[in-house]
C-alpha cells in the first residue's frame, strides 16, 4: 500500500472518510443481541458471521450461561436467550415467551483405562448410573464384565470426573441418569449442578477432559467434540432400544428425529434416552427463547430471519463444528410454530 | 515609591494568600476524607449487598448453613462447611510454606547477597507477583498436579497415610495421631487441598518477600553493625535485630499475602478438585468459597444463587476474623516488648 508521507493531513482525511463510511454502512443494518448457553456459542458465532456477510445485520451473542440467558430475556434486555434446559410451560406463559430448539449435540462418557481404545468398552444406563453413584467402584466389577464379553478389563479403582461448574452438559447427563436409574432420580436428581456422590470436578469440558487424561481409571462425560479433539476414549452405550451404539453424527441425528417433538408443547422435551433403534441415548439440544409479542419488533424480525437462514442453510457450519443439524421434519415443525405462536 | 505603600500592598497580598491557602487546605482535607470514605463505602456496600443477596439462604437454613457440609442443588439444600474449610485449610498451608521461604529470600537479598545480584532477583520477584492467577492455575493443572500425583503423593500415602497402596501401615501412621488421616487418600490424582496450598504459596511468596525485603532495608545500619561488632552471626542479626525491629510491618506483609490466598479464585479452581465433600485428608479434593462461587454462579438460580451470595458474605466474615486475630497477635507482641 502506498502512503504519501509528505501529506499526513491528506492521509488522515482519507482515513477519517473510510472510518465514517464503515460506520455509515453499519448504521443501516440492525444489530441484534442474544445471550445464554455457552454450548451453542461456537456455532452461533459461525452462523452470525455468515449472516452478517449476507445481510449486513450483526448478531452479538454473549455466552454467559443458560441461567443468565433466561434471566436476561425475562428482563427484556436482549432479543433472544439461549438455554440448554427448556423453560417450563407456565414460565413461558407468564412472561409471554416461546422457545424452539436450534441445534443438537451429543454427550459422551469418556474413560482412561490402560489398553482400552475409543469405542472398545460398552456400558448401559444402569451401570453408568451405578458408577457415578459410587456403587460400582472397580473396573473388574462383574456388571461391567457382563456387558463386555471378550474385553479384559484390569482391576483398578474407578475415579469419577464431573463438571464443577453449572452447565447444560451436566443437566442433560444427569437427566439421562435420572431416566435410567430410579435411585439416581430419587437421591441426586438432575440439574445444571448436582451433589455428586463421588469424584472430582473439572471446570468446563476442558477441565473434565484434562482430568480424565491425567487420572488412570477415570470416567467422565464431555461434549462429543471434546472427546474427538482431545483423543480420549469414549464409551459405546446401550440405548433405550437395547442396541449398542457409537457416538457420531448419525446416532445423534437419529435421537433428534425419533424424539416425540410433535406432542411436546413449546418443544418442551429433553431428548435423553430417546426411543429410536439408532438413537444415541445422551443427546442434547439448546433452545432459543424469544418474546411472542416483542417490544422491539424490528430486531425480533431480524432474529427470526437469522434463525430461519441458520436452520435452513447453516447445517454445514454446524456439522463442521461437530454439532448435528436439526432433522428436516423438526425444522418444518419449528417454522409452523413460528407462524402460529409468534407475532412478526 | 514610598515605603509605606509597598508594605501595605505586601500585607494585602499576604492576607490574600493565606486565605487562599486556608481554602486549599480545606479542599485538600475534604478530598482526602472522600478518598477514605470511598473505601469504607465500597466495603460496606459489598458486604451489605452480599448479605442482602444471601438473606434467603440465611433465612431458610439459619445456623445450619454454617455447620452443614451438604451442598445439594438437586434438593436445594445448602451448607457452607466444605467451602469454608477448604478456604481456611488451603490458605493456612500456603502461609505455612510461604512465610519461611519469603523470610529466607528477604534475608538473603538484604543481608547476604552480593550487591550486583540484588536488583535482578528483586525484579524477578516483582515480575512473579504480576503474573495473572489463571497462569498459575494452568501450570498447576497441567504440570504440577500430574507431577505431584506421580512422584510425591504415592510416597506420602504409603509412608504417612492410613490407606497405603500395599495395605501395610507405616510406623508414623500407626503411632502418631491424625497424621494417617491427613495423608490417607483413595484418589489416584494430584488435585487436592495440599496441592492448592502449595500453588497458593508460590503465588503469595512474591508479595510477602518483597514487603519483607523493603522493610528489612529500613533497619538502621548502626544497629546491625553494632551486633556484628559484638560477634553476632548473620542468623543472629536477622532473627534478633532485624526481625524484632520490623515485626509489625512483616506481619502486615504476611497478612497481605494471606488476604490474597483467601480470595484467590482461578488458580484454586483449577487445582483443588472441586469436590463438595468434607475430608480430613489433605490429599483429597475439596472446594473453596471463591472457587464454588466461580463455578456455580453463572448457572445458579433461586435459592442456590442466594446460597452463593451468602458464601460471599462468609468470605468477608472469614477475612475479618483473620485480620482481627492478626491485630490481637500484634497487640500481644507489642505488650511483651516491655517498653
Amino acid at each position: 500500500m502506498l502512503i504519501n508521507h509528505k501529506s499526513p493531513l491528506r492521509f488522515a482525511a482519507v482515513a477519517a472518510l473510510a472510518v465514517a463510511s464503515t460506520f455509515g454502512a453499519a448504521a443501516n443494518a440492525t444489530d441484534i443481541t442474544g445471550a445464554g448457553s455457552s454450548f451453542v456459542y461456537p456455532v452461533m458465532s459461525k452462523w452470525s458471521a455468515a449472516y452478517a456477510e449476507k445481510t449486513g445485520n450483526h448478531l452479538n451473542y454473549q455466552s454467559v450461561g443458560s441461567g443468565a440467558g433466561i434471566a436476561q430475556i425475562k428482563e427484556g434486555t436482549i432479543d433472544f436467550g439461549a438455554s440448554d434446559a427448556p423453560m417450563k410451560a407456565e414460565d413461558l406463559q407468564k412472561f409471554g415467551l416461546g422457545q424452539f430448539p436450534v441445534v443438537v449435540g451429543g454427550i459422551v462418557p469418556v474413560v482412561n483405562i490402560a489398553g482400552v481404545q475409543a469405542g472398545q468398552i460398552k456400558l448401559d444406563g444402569a451401570t453408568l448410573a451405578a458408577i457415578f453413584m459410587g456403587k460400582i467402584s472397580n473396573w473388574n466389577d462383574p456388571k461391567i464384565a457382563a456387558l463386555n464379553a471378550g474385553l479384559s478389563l484390569p482391576a483398578g479403582k474407578i475415579t469419577v470426573v464431573h463438571r464443577s461448574d453449572g452447565s447444560g452438559t451436566t443437566f442433560n447427563f444427569t437427566n439421562y441418569l435420572s431416566k435410567v436409574s430410579p435411585e439416581w432420580a430419587d437421591k441426586v436428581k438432575f440439574g445444571t449442578a448436582v451433589e455428586w456422590p463421588t469424584g472430582v470436578g473439572g471446570k468446563g469440558n476442558e477441565g473434565v477432559s484434562q482430568y480424565v487424561r491425567q487420572i488412570k481409571g477415570s470416567i467422565g462425560y464431555v461434549e462429543y467434540a471434546y472427546a474427538v479433539k482431545n483423543k480420549i476414549s469414549w464409551v459405546n452405550m446401550k440405548n433405550a432400544a437395547g442396541k449398542v451404539l457409537s457416538p457420531n453424527a448419525e446416532s445423534f441425528a437419529a435421537a433428534a428425529a425419533t424424539a416425540d417433538w410433535a406432542h411436546a408443547k413449546d418443544f418442551n422435551l429433553i431428548m435423553t434416552n430417546a426411543p429410536g433403534d439408532q438413537a444415541w441415548p445422551i443427546t442434547a439440544t439448546t433452545w432459543v427463547i424469544m418474546y411472542k409479542s416483542p417490544k422491539n419488533a424490528v430486531n425480533s424480525k431480524v432474529a427470526f430471519d437469522f434463525f430461519k437462514s441458520a436452520l435452513e442453510h447453516g447445517q454445514e457450519a454446524a456439522s463442521a463444528l461437530d454439532y448435528v443439524p436439526l432433522p428436516a421434519t423438526l425444522v418444518s415443525q419449528i417454522e409452523a410454530y413460528w407462524t402460529s405462536e409468534f407475532k412478526h | 515609591m514610598p515605603a509605606t505603600e509597598a508594605s501595605i500592598m505586601s500585607t494585602d497580598i499576604l492576607e490574600q494568600r493565606s486565605r487562599r491557602d486556608a481554602r486549599n487546605e480545606r479542599l485538600f482535607r475534604w478530598l482526602l476524607k472522600g478518598c477514605a470514605l470511598i473505601v469504607l463505602a465500597s466495603l460496606l456496600g459489598a458486604a451489605g449487598a452480599t448479605l442482602w443477596g444471601g438473606r434467603d439462604a440465611f433465612g431458610t437454613f439459619g445456623w445450619h448453613f454454617l455447620v452443614s457440609s451438604e451442598w445439594d442443588p438437586g434438593n436445594d439444600v445448602y451448607g457452607a462447611m466444605v467451602p469454608v474449610y477448604g478456604t481456611v485449610a488451603t490458605s493456612f498451608i500456603a502461609l505455612l510454606i510461604a512465610v519461611p521461604i519469603s523470610f529466607g529470600i528477604a534475608v538473603y537479598l538484604s543481608e547476604v547477597a552480593p550487591t550486583w545480584l540484588r536488583t535482578p532477583v528483586s525484579s524477578a520477584i516483582e515480575l512473579l507477583a504480576g503474573i495473572p492467577s489463571i497462569i498459575y492455575g494452568m501450570w498447576g493443572l497441567f504440570v504440577f498436579a500430574p507431577f505431584f500425583a506421580d512422584h510425591v503423593k504415592p510416597w506420602l500415602t504409603s509412608n504417612l497415610g492410613n490407606k497405603p497402596d500395599d495395605g501395610k501401615l507405616s510406623w508414623v501412621a500407626e503411632h502418631v495421631p491424625f497424621v494417617g488421616k491427613l495423608f490417607g487418600s483413595d484418589y489416584p490424582f494430584g488435585a487436592s487441598i495440599l496441592v492448592a496450598g502449595i500453588v497458593l504459596a508460590i503465588m503469595i511468596i512474591p508479595f510477602i518477600s518483597s514487603v519483607m525485603r523493603e522493610v528489612f532495608q529500613t533497619v538502621p545500619t548502626r544497629l546491625k553493625e553494632s551486633a556484628y561488632a559484638l560477634g553476632s552471626s548473620t542468623w543472629e542479626v536477622s532473627w534478633d535485630i532485624v526481625l524484632p525491629y520490623t515485626r509489625s510491618a512483616v506481619i502486615g506483609g504476611i497478612f497481605l499475602g494471606l488476604g490474597r490466598a483467601l480470595g484467590e479464585t482461578m488458580a484454586v479452581t483449577f487445582v483443588l478438585g472441586n469436590a463438595m465433600h468434607l475430608s480430613a485428608s489433605l490429599l483429597d479434593p475439596g472446594a473453596s468459597i471463591a472457587s464454588t462461587i466461580a463455578n456455580q454462579f453463572s448457572e445458579a438460580a433461586g435459592l442456590q444463587k442466594s446460597a452463593l451470595m451468602a458464601l460471599a458474605f462468609l468470605l468477608f466474615v472469614v477475612t475479618f476474623i483473620v485480620l482481627l486475630i492478626a491485630r490481637l497477635m500484634l497487640r500481644r507482641l507489642a505488650s511483651k516488648e516491655g517498653r
